[in-house]
């Protein structure tokens, strides 16, 4: 039974980390560069762990922009769709774990993202609206040879250990600095 | 004074270590800072039950006796239940210890009536000796008392107005449900929690745990036995169910987990909904457990934990809503006084089954040998092997 993930070595990573917690420090990189309008890219590539600096196979480039309703040129999608990505992938990320942990084969797992905006607040039209989501909505369909109250404990299991639910669901300290 | 064992803490696991002790005709004496089951005397809210019934409240040489056997004790029927079981019990009162260490014979403890000198230690000092209270109260606006349930008694000691409870284990629910009770505005912040019915199919939920072996999982066989003893205490309380769908029906408002205070807010989670998921499942699963014990169809399902569609994610401390905040986020023990290198960073004793080495034991701790451990009813067993690793260990 193999969903693809690597189990093993994430449970050994835990036991070694458990005694090296500084091995445990990453600090995840991007670098964006403004274009035009409200278009601008980002690329990916390296990153810090384990002690070392490390590197992704290779460079991603990410473009941001606004669409054609906001009178943007619509380069690509706009930057709050990438935390639903983020959501997304994660959370599909921590279900394809926990199964491959639990002995559960996955045929298929989709997710529909729906986020709520209420654009008020970033247009600055209503202080009382927040500039971000007003909810986020995540809907899961899970084909698995498991019954369905398994596949949701993979579901609610994939919510405690993942990073950007941790994120978006969480307040964090955002610095930002003019060098 | 020189002893084979010194046992320090004269709650229930000293007392059943002092009976385990007796029976092997190991010379001890039980060292107690107060009196006799002092933190059920004095560090105990008024309204505080037993989550365990009488029946299953057994100690090594006593049971109870009493007229109502289904029933949950209150601090007076506990304490009385303790003093019973120390009667031939060499109790010294009023001597605190303030240090454990090494010697060349076993260990030296110093204390306010002056040094005894003990073969082997058995630390019974017990797991809830301080409020854990996270460093984000330090941010709280002084408008606002802070209160734990050390220094909680009862709702009309606490100001008029609105009341925030942190934390949804046994002592969180049930505070929260009787404050509410007394009038007050209550919001209560649920993080990762433990529900259970009171009664499943005719019979408590404990006697479920008792009969069907989840109490008798031994902690070697635990899977992580880390998060087993950190596990918090169910929601339960005395005769009735006190779920979350029990306190929204009380009026009790749910928040998520507390994660920070900002500009004097106090800002939640927004996973409330995925930890109430977990704990449904997880009672689901104990209840499948106990159908497959008792070789019988799945009996009754509870609805699920009806989590508000907007829950708040965020209530200003400073705008009068909330004048009290009461941190029922957990206790931990205290072991500042132990001068020997047995405390890991996270302030939890390094033990197999109680075993600390060199002839220093502890009982008393939650998961210590087995899931039972945790309530007064496990004491027994694990005394009983604990003492047994101290007779060998003395026979060297």
């Amino acid at each position: 039974m193999t969903n693809g993930v690597n189990v093993q070595a994430l449970l050994d990573a835990r036991e070694v980390l458990k005694g090296a917690p500084e091995a445990a420090q990453f600090t995840w990189r991007a670098s964006s560069k403004w274009q035009h309008g409200v278009h601008s890219t980002t690329r990916i590539e390296k990153f810090f762990g384990l002690g070392q600096e490390q590197s992704h196979k290779s460079e991603s480039v990410f473009e941001a922009d606004h669409p054609a309703i906001f009178a943007a040129e619509d380069n690509g999608i706009t930057p709050i769709e990438y935390l639903l990505v983020g959501l997304a992938s994660c959370l599909t990320a921590g279900i394809a774990s926990v199964a491959q942990n639990r002995g559960i084969k996955l045929n298929s797992v989709e997710a529909s993202v729906e986020g709520g905006h209420d654009i008020r607040g970033i247009l600055g039209a209503d202080s009382d609206v927040r500039n971000g989501f007003n909810d986020i909505k995540v809907t899961f369909s899970i084909d698995a040879d498991a019954p369905r109250a398994d596949i949701e404990a993979l579901v609610a299991q994939s919510q405690k250990r993942s990073a950007v639910f941790d994120a978006l669901t969480n307040p964090t300290n955002v610095t930002v600095e003019v060098a | 004074m020189n002893v084979t064992t010194a046992v320090i803490g004269a709650g229930h696991a000293g007392l059943a270590a002092s009976h385990f002790l007796t029976a092997a005709s190991i010379d001890h004496v039980v060292l107690e800072r107060g009196e006799v089951a002092n933190s059920w005397r004095h560090e105990r809210w008024d309204s505080l039950r037993l989550l365990t019934p009488n029946w299953l409240n057994r100690l090594p040489g006593s049971h109870y006796e009493g007229p109502d056997p289904d029933g949950y004790a209150d601090m007076g029927e506990v304490v009385d239940f303790l003093e019973r079981s120390a009667k031939d019990v060499p109790v010294r009162t009023g001597v605190t210890v303030t240090s454990v260490r090494r010697s060349a014979g076993g260990y030296t403890l110093t204390t306010d009536q002056g040094p005894v000198e003990a073969r082997t230690v058995v630390i019974a000092s017990g797991a809830c000796n301080v409020a854990s209270v996270p460093a984000l109260a330090a941010a709280v606006p002084s408008s606002v008392e802070q209160v734990t349930p050390f220094g909680y008694r009862n709702p009309s000691r606490l100001p008029d107005g609105g009341v925030l409870v942190v934390g949804a284990s046994a002592t969180g629910v049930q505070l929260a449900a009787e404050i509410r009770r007394s009038g007050r505005p209550v919001v209560l912040s649920v993080g990762e929690h433990v529900r259970m019915p009171r009664v499943y199919e005719g019979r408590d939920v404990l006697w479920w745990m008792h009969n069907s072996g989840v109490w008798s999982q031994r902690y070697d066989e635990v899977d992580d036995l880390t998060r087993a003893r950190r596990l918090p205490s169910p929601q339960l309380a005395g005769a009735s169910t006190l779920d979350l769908n029990v306190l929204t029906a009380l009026g009790v408002e749910l928040v998520g987990r507390l994660s920070a205070i900002r500009d004097g807010a106090a800002l939640f989670s927004g996973g409330l909904r995925n930890v109430a998921a977990l704990a449904d499942l997880k009672m689901n699963r104990l209840l499948d457990t106990f159908d497959q014990w008792a070789g019988t169809a799945p009996g009754e399902r509870f609805a699920p934990t009806d989590v508000p569609g907007t829950a708040r994610w965020r209530v200003d401390l400073g705008s009068g809503e909330i004048r009290s905040i009461v941190w029922a986020t957990g206790f931990r023990p205290d072991y500042s006084w132990l001068d020997v290198p047995v405390v890991d960073p996270k302030g939890a004793l390094t033990h197999d089954g109680g075993v600390l080495g060199d002839g220093l034991y502890a009982l008393g701790l939650p998961v210590l040998r087995r899931r039972r451990s945790t309530f007064i009813c496990g004491i027994e067993d694990d005394a009983r092997e604990v003492v047994d690793h101290l007779r060998l260990h003395l026979a060297g």
